[in-house]
């Protein structure tokens, strides 16, 4: 057995001894699922294969999703599993990183309280881990989703941002165009002008009225005011908080004067922090980054955190995880739990030590 | 000896063979005309190799030929980091055609990316499941769009008549290869005016991984040289 697969299974054994269940989910996932979760990200870094009696199916990418379908089928609550085995990611860009390789995760399912779910997380990866001196960053994406539902602005608008949240680049496009900074694009201004026609048969599934909605939805949101400067530069503030926890929040408690929709959202936060120092954790040192996690897997919805080896900018984190309750909400079909969790990667973690 | 690689039939071979003889180099397929054999005149040391264009990527990146004549889309689709495995060493002048994203002509309401990606949200949420573009290309079209920010659409494979597919209402919009556009109006699409994944041209490509001897190298020293591709 290799050292990263008996550290795999020494790290799965502690996670059980602190509470966690082991479980191990097939190797072979049906694809439709993921797909449909991700979309075309997922295809591009997993590997596909198909079978004529099960269609398409692929080889696990993560084992979050797995054990989230395990738990809302007959899990009963609250829970706690751990899970050690391979994923596999295609790797089409960087020869270095591995296509396969090892993860130990610890996933919670518990609706008692969330702040003592994400602190019991975090302490117990970065405890695991202890052995290397790693750095930590953290995040929370709720806040940021909380900032969007404040804007004063249509929901139509907040919907477009909220599903960009995780592609930083689409969402600041969002934002200099809601905001007036950027212009109307030409074949807009046309269409909205009613000069944009076509003698062409439609063709396809996507109906005339689909196409009429959508040109009477341009209509009403060309009629809505832009976002105010004020509301713009309150957001880019937050945005670009990035200090160590105590001041982080000084800072978030500043913003929600002018964006009072965050306060709940940034209470969450304050929470956390009280329950981490109760775990033991530092968080006068601890970073936190708005715009943290947000390049990261679509399904976090909360707190976020990763750990990095600083000396080796590049590995991916050795360590990462975060909280998903939207993910149970869509894989629930109805039902949700609040659920947090995260994975250690063995194989760099022994990699590390055995480097001076 | 050399090994050069050309496409094994069509207009793509007979343009390559012209391009070469412009260039003093005469290239023939030898035996009956079933028989996939060639020959190389007017320099020594170099073999013909006839190959599908759709190959040509993979002989070059495995080093089993030294150069090779095919599409700069098949190269970026079938090679990742191809930089590191092919270098390209001249431009052909002819096989000229776009890879480019292209909806229904009824479509008013779409004529950039960003468009696309609102009908796309709009449509998985009418239909349940997410807008599909039929292509062939997955890997150029997925960079593409995960480039221009779009989500919610599934890529699903066609490996042939890829026009048809949206009036087949097995796809909704589609990403394929064109040289006039013709086929896509006939077909009532029209490209996105942001819509240009790729401009591919028959393309003379080197292999940075093909074993050389020194004999080797003088030879592609003056076939380069002599093909003004060096």
């Amino acid at each position: 057995m290799t050292l990263a697969r008996q550290r795999a299974h020494a790290l799965r054994d502690s996670f059980v001894a602190a509470g966690a269940q082991a479980v191990e989910p097939p190797i072979l996932q049906p694809a439709d699922l993921l797909l449909d979760l991700y979309g075309e990200d997922i295809r591009a870094r997993a590997y596909v294969t198909s079978d004529a009696l099960r269609g398409e199916q692929m080889l696990r990418p993560d084992f979050t999703v797995p054990v989230v379908q395990m738990h809302m089928s007959n899990g009963a609550e609250p829970a706690r599993y751990t899970y050690a085995g391979e994923v596999f990611r295609r790797q089409e860009e960087d020869p270095d990183r591995a296509n396969e390789y090892l993860q130990v995760g610890y996933e919670v399912f518990d609706r008692t309280d969330p702040a003592a779910a994400d602190a019991e997380v975090f302490a117990l990866i970065a405890d695991a881990i202890s052995t290397l001196s790693l750095r930590a960053a953290t995040g929370d994406i709720g806040v940021l989703m909380a900032a969007v539902d404040g804007l004063d602005t249509s929901e139509r608008r907040k919907a477009a941002l909220r599903r960009h949240i995780w592609r930083p680049r689409r969402f600041r496009a969002l934002l200099d165009r809601f905001s007036g900074r950027s212009d109307v694009p030409e074949t807009r201004a046309a269409l909205l002008a009613g000069e944009a026609q076509t003698d062409a048969p439609l063709t396809g599934l996507r109906s005339q009225a689909e196409i009429d909605a959508r040109i009477a939805a341009l209509h009403a949101d060309a009629a809505e005011p832009p976002l105010s400067g004020a509301q713009m530069d309150c957001f880019d503030a937050l945005l670009n908080v990035r200090e160590t926890l105590p001041f982080a929040l000084a800072q978030m408690h500043n913003l929600c004067v002018d964006l009072p929709a965050i306060r709940p959202a940034v209470k969450r936060v304050d929470a956390r922090a009280e329950a981490l120092s109760a775990r033991g954790v530092d968080v006068d040192n601890l970073e936190f980054e708005a715009s943290f996690g947000r390049t990261s897997m679509e399904y976090y919805d909360g707190f976020v955190f990763g750990f990095y080896a600083e000396q080796r900018p590049d590995l991916p984190p050795i360590a990462s995880g975060g909280r998903y309750d939207a993910l149970t909400r869509r894989l629930g079909s109805g039902q949700e739990i609040p659920a947090v969790g995260a994975v250690i990667r063995p194989g760099l973690l022994v990699e590390l030590e055995a480097t001076p | 000896m050399i090994k050069l690689g050309v496409p094994s039939k069509g207009r793509l071979m007979e343009k390559t063979f012209q391009w070469f003889e412009k260039r003093g180099i005469t290239l023939s397929r030898t035996g009956s005309d079933r028989e996939y054999a060639g020959a190389v005149d007017g320099i020594d040391g170099v073999s013909l190799v006839l190959l599908s264009a759709g190959e040509t990527p993979r002989e070059l990146a495995a080093g089993r030929i030294h150069l090779g004549v095919t599409g700069t889309d098949l190269i970026h689709e079938k090679l990742p980091l191809w930089e590191q495995q092919v270098e390209p060493m001249a431009e052909m002048g002819f096989g000229y055609a776009d890879l480019v994203l292209a909806v229904p002509q009824g479509w008013i309401d779409v004529d950039l990316t960003d468009d696309l990606d609102a009908a796309a949200a709009a449509f998985r949420a009418a239909h349940g499941f997410r807008l599909r573009i039929a292509t062939k290309y997955h890997r150029l079209v997925r960079d593409f769009l995960r480039e221009a920010g779009v989500a919610d659409y599934a890529l699903v494979d066609s490996q042939g008549a890829t026009e048809g597919t949206v009036a087949n209402e097995t796809a909704e919009a589609i990403a394929d290869i064109t040289s006039s556009g013709e086929t896509l109006r006939a077909n009532h699409l029209k490209i996105l005016s942001d819509g240009l994944i790729l401009a591919s041209q028959a393309t003379l490509w080197r292999s940075r991984v093909a074993e050389v001897t020194d004999a080797d190298r003088a030879v592609l020293a003056t076939l380069l040289d002599r093909l003004g591709a060096d």
